[in-house]
């Protein structure tokens, strides 16, 4: 049973209107590589933020490193804006077991303690394994436990999804 | 003990012999060779079908570390590695602790050997005084206390007046004076060739001319005052031409090259593999192939192990700080004949540097296989291959840069003065 | 043994970090792109990251030096790992303790990782073939051999104010002999494709083959720092007086001291790098050391997150 993978130029149009309301001018806008720091940029310029855009790479705050060693590509994370007190928004493409976003406020609170965190995730597809919830989504999409769903950028900037069976490369 | 060794292809160098034949030993000495005496009736037959019967082995230098360094070596470990390696008589360095200068020191060395009952020693005498290079030793005492030679082994005879003296006193006598060409300051606190292995590696460098200045000083102190001098352990290209040049215009000297250098280059230091620490060093793949040369045409006289044993401890160090040496009294027949098959030459042209070549330059009555001459033999297997494990190895010493290598011709049997002594 | 690589485990990751020669060029730049990662943590109020949490870091300094420990602490504890100092210096071995007694010993007390300085070439490799697998080792300085960590920060630097590698001209300048901070930038330049590579020195400073370390040989400065991008100075050791290396220092830095006019043969914008202690007018002449074009200090906070970038590549391998 194949059902196609939505359409990641028109989620993206969603989540950028259920977050409208919900931001102001001053909301801090932070993208995790590679796939949230694409739509960051997206919703950076189509909600208006006054905060420059900050990025964040979680390689050195996941909880794998014993097991799987560091990331081969770890990218420097760049917040060019006070955390103390700010209220952030984390964007990321999937949310899944809720590991990388817990990385990503490790992270945060070692550059200081924000007011507020708030999560927008263009897929929530279920299977948390830690207490992790998104206030902003674009869709929840159900796919197998080893299935990987993949946000996609070509050289439109155009975004699309993918999806990578268990055992494809 | 009448021994008949029947059926192996006996090689005998000095005369030229390369054929299959038996030979009959009786009383220490080889009876005849092909037909068996007249009412020769062996107590004991070794079988040599298929094997190689030849001089025993004739080794210019094999360190046994007694007096002195009983932890790295014994003389009963060491002699019963050279009888493992069909090495039948050997020379041995004065450098013991203390160093062989006094002759009650030789005259114990040479008891304690000829009780083991295994390889003839002949002991190298210190040609200085605790072979500082300073004071001459009481060179007739010592010969008479029977040392061979004397040597400088690796002390230092920086002072040329001392050098000329010496050699001037040993040739008083006749006797042979057998030196390392190494010239100490141009050598000093280096530990590998200056070469490219060295740069990159970060080692200090002994540059060529360490050897070569030396060298030339030798040769024409020799040419000056006569002495009968013998050079141990070439290790360049210049060396081997300046005695080939040498030798041309009459300059009568002998010279020597370890099995080690002859299959080994600065290369194979690979990651600081101490066991590749040597003095020589291991020099450059062009002065390897000079030397090789150099034995194929003769300007080399012979081929020795220069084993040196050495504990674990001393070459489980940073290179530099590592002592140097390898074992190889049960590697020289191996690797000479591999030197021999890679240069194309006759067994018994290979064999020659090992066994008549040797004895001749001790002036001594070994190396050969004929009626009368003492049964000092060696029977070895041309084809059996065997890996070099430093852990099988009879030496104390496992220090070997041919671990794991794979070595043809193992020695079966070796006999000295008639009795077998080594059966492997 | 050729085909080996001491350095690399059985994935072909890296394992211990003893020298630049014989590294794949991949993971000579993954260190570096690493090290960005790690610069931006330096940058911030929190300069830590867990990622060595629970691990135990051994500096294990057979030869004294205090910046280059200190540097290889702060990396280490800014990667939450523990860090203990061993200046073992000589007097273990004095007592007759072997140096692989001592690494032996140390392991036993669960160590994760050594970082290692000694005065003999190959002492880092010796150590690495002995320990237990789960240890790596990193090589803070062997002998004249390598020191593998500040050939990857000064490449670091470089491309920092260069950014490629691939039309440079680098000169190296000064007793290349004694100095395995020399051999390990040439290979490092070699490895990343820098097309033009000197050496410029007095032959008595000159290692006689180094030029098949692939080289350009200079004996005079003005020739040989002409058109160049990049200057990297090495610092000449009072020792080297004696043994009729060179008659003075005075004369050393009239011939191969950096002054401003020798500068000036360089290109306009060439940086100008040291890997320190500076020997102010003896190789350097301080109005360059403090100069516009130095960039000495950065290569310091540089050293820091490519220190950060090897452990931590290090560790995560099994």
């Amino acid at each position: 049973m194949n059902k196609p993978l939505p359409d990641a130029e028109d989620l993206l149009a969603r989540l950028t209107e259920r977050m409208r309301a919900s931001v102001t001018p001053d909301t801090a806008l932070i993208g995790i590589h590679t796939g949230g720091v694409w739509l960051a940029q997206r919703l950076h310029k189509a909600l208006g933020l006054r905060q420059p855009l900050g990025t964040i790479d979680v390689s050195f705050y996941r909880d794998d490193y014993g097991s799987r060693g560091l990331h081969p590509k770890v990218k420097p994370s760049n917040i060019p804006f006070e955390v103390a007190d700010a209220d952030i928004v984390l964007v990321d493409d999937v949310l899944h077991t809720g590991r990388t976003i817990r990385a990503a406020m490790n992270e945060l609170f070692d550059y200081g303690r924000p007011q507020s965190i708030r999560l927008a995730a263009l897929i929530d597809r279920g299977g948390r394994q830690l207490p992790i919830a998104a206030q902003f989504v674009g869709a929840e999409v159900s796919v197998a436990d080893g299935d990987q769903i993949e946000l996609r950028k070509n050289e439109k900037d155009q975004l699309s999804l993918a999806l990578n069976r268990q055992g494809a490369a | 003990m009448k021994i008949q060794i029947k059926g192996g292809r006996v090689v005998d160098p000095g005369s030229a012999v390369d054929k299959v034949q038996d030979v009959f030993v009786a009383a220490g000495k080889v009876l005849a060779l092909g037909t068996a005496p007249s009412g020769f009736h062996a107590n004991c037959v070794i079988d040599a079908t298929g094997m190689v019967v030849c001089p025993g082995l004739v080794d210019l230098s094999a360190r046994l570390r007694e007096p002195g360094y009983e932890y790295k070596a014994t003389l009963e470990s060491e002699m019963a590695a050279a009888v493992a390696g069909g090495v039948t008589s050997l020379v041995c360095p004065p450098d013991t602790d203390p160093p062989l200068d006094e002759p009650g020191l030789v005259e114990m060395l040479k008891h304690r050997a000829r009780s083991l009952n295994q390889a003839h020693v002949y002991p190298l005498g210190a040609l200085t005084l605790g072979l500082k290079g300073e004071r001459l030793t009481e060179m007739a005492e010592l010969m008479d206390a029977g040392c061979i030679a004397f040597s400088q082994a690796d002390g230092p005879l920086s002072d040329n007046q001392v050098l000329l003296r010496a050699m001037q006193y040993a040739s008083n006598f006749g006797y042979p004076v057998w030196l390392r060409p190494r010239d100490a300051a141009l050598a000093r606190d280096g530990v590998a060739h200056d070469g490219q292995v060295a740069t990159r590696l970060g080692l200090a460098p002994i540059p060529a001319v360490a050897e070569t200045v030396a060298l030339s000083t030798i040769l024409l102190l020799v040419r000056e005052t006569g002495a009968r001098v013998h050079l141990c352990r070439l290790s360049t290209a210049d060396g081997v031409d300046m005695v080939r040049q040498a030798k041309s215009l009459g300059i009568n000297v002998t010279c020597d090259v370890s099995a080690n250098q002859l299959h080994l280059s600065e290369m194979d230091i690979g990651y600081f593999d101490s066991n590749c620490h040597l003095v020589p060093p291991l020099r450059s793949i062009r002065d390897r192939e000079a030397l090789r040369r150099g034995a194929q045409d003769g300007t080399v006289d012979a081929i020795c192990s220069d084993h040196t044993p050495v504990d674990e401890d001393a070459k489980q160090l940073p290179f530099g700080e590592s002592e140097p040496g390898a074992t190889g009294l049960e590697l020289l027949l191996a690797l000479t004949l591999k030197w021999g098959e890679e240069a194309k030459i006759s067994l018994a042209a290979a064999l020659a540097k090992v066994t008549s070549e040797p004895a001749r330059i001790l002036g001594i009555r070994a190396g050969a296989i004929a009626s009368g001459e003492s049964a000092d033999l060696c029977v070895f297997d041309p084809h059996a291959r065997w890996k070099v494990e430093p852990a099988t190895l009879k030496s104390q010493g496992k220090n070997t840069p041919f671990a794991g290598y794979e070595m043809s011709a193992k020695v079966r049997f070796t006999l000295v003065e008639g009795h077998v002594v080594y059966e492997g | 043994m050729m085909g080996y690589n001491p350095q690399l485990n059985a994935n072909g990751e890296l394992q211990h970090l003893l020298t630049i020669e014989g590294l794949p060029r991949e993971i000579v730049l993954h260190i570096l792109d690493t090290a960005l990662s790690f610069l931006s943590v330096g940058e911030r109020e929190i300069k830590k990251v867990p990622l060595l949490r629970g691990k135990s870091i051994f500096n294990l300094f057979f030869e004294a030096s205090t910046r280059t420990r200190t540097t290889f602490e702060i990396a280490a504890k800014r990667l939450s790992a523990d860090v203990i100092n061993l200046n073992v210096g000589t007097s273990s071995q004095s007592k007759g303790e072997t140096l692989l007694d001592t690494v032996a010993n140390l392991s036993a007390m669960h160590a994760d990782m050594f970082v290692v300085r000694h005065s003999q070439s190959g002492a880092a490799h010796l150590i690495a073939r002995h320990v237990a697998p789960y240890i790596h080792v990193i090589n803070a300085g062997d002998g004249r051999h390598a020191h593998p960590t500040q050939g990857l920060l000064d490449m670091f630097t470089i491309r920092h104010y260069k950014k490629e590698f691939a039309a440079l001209r680098v000169a190296i300048v000064g007793d290349v002999l004694h100095s395995r901070v020399a051999r390990s930038q040439i290979h490092a330049l070699t490895t990343l494709g820098v097309p033009e590579v000197r050496v410029i020195g007095p032959r008595t400073l000159l290692p006689s083959n180094v030029s098949e370390l692939g080289v350009h040989v200079y004996h005079d400065m003005a020739t040989g720092l002409k058109d160049v991008d990049v200057v990297i100075m090495l610092r000449l050791q009072s020792e080297r007086m004696n043994g009729a290396l060179l008659p003075s220092a005075q004369e050393f830095f009239k011939y191969y001291g950096l002054t401003p006019e020798k500068l000036a043969n360089a290109k306009p914008d060439a940086i100008v790098m040291h890997p320190g202690p500076m020997n102010r007018g003896i190789e350097i002449e301080s109005s360059v050391a403090d100069g516009r074009q130095s960039v000495i200090l950065p290569q310091v906070t540089f050293g820091i997150a490519v220190r950060m970038a090897v452990m931590s590549i290090l560790a995560g391998n099994a």
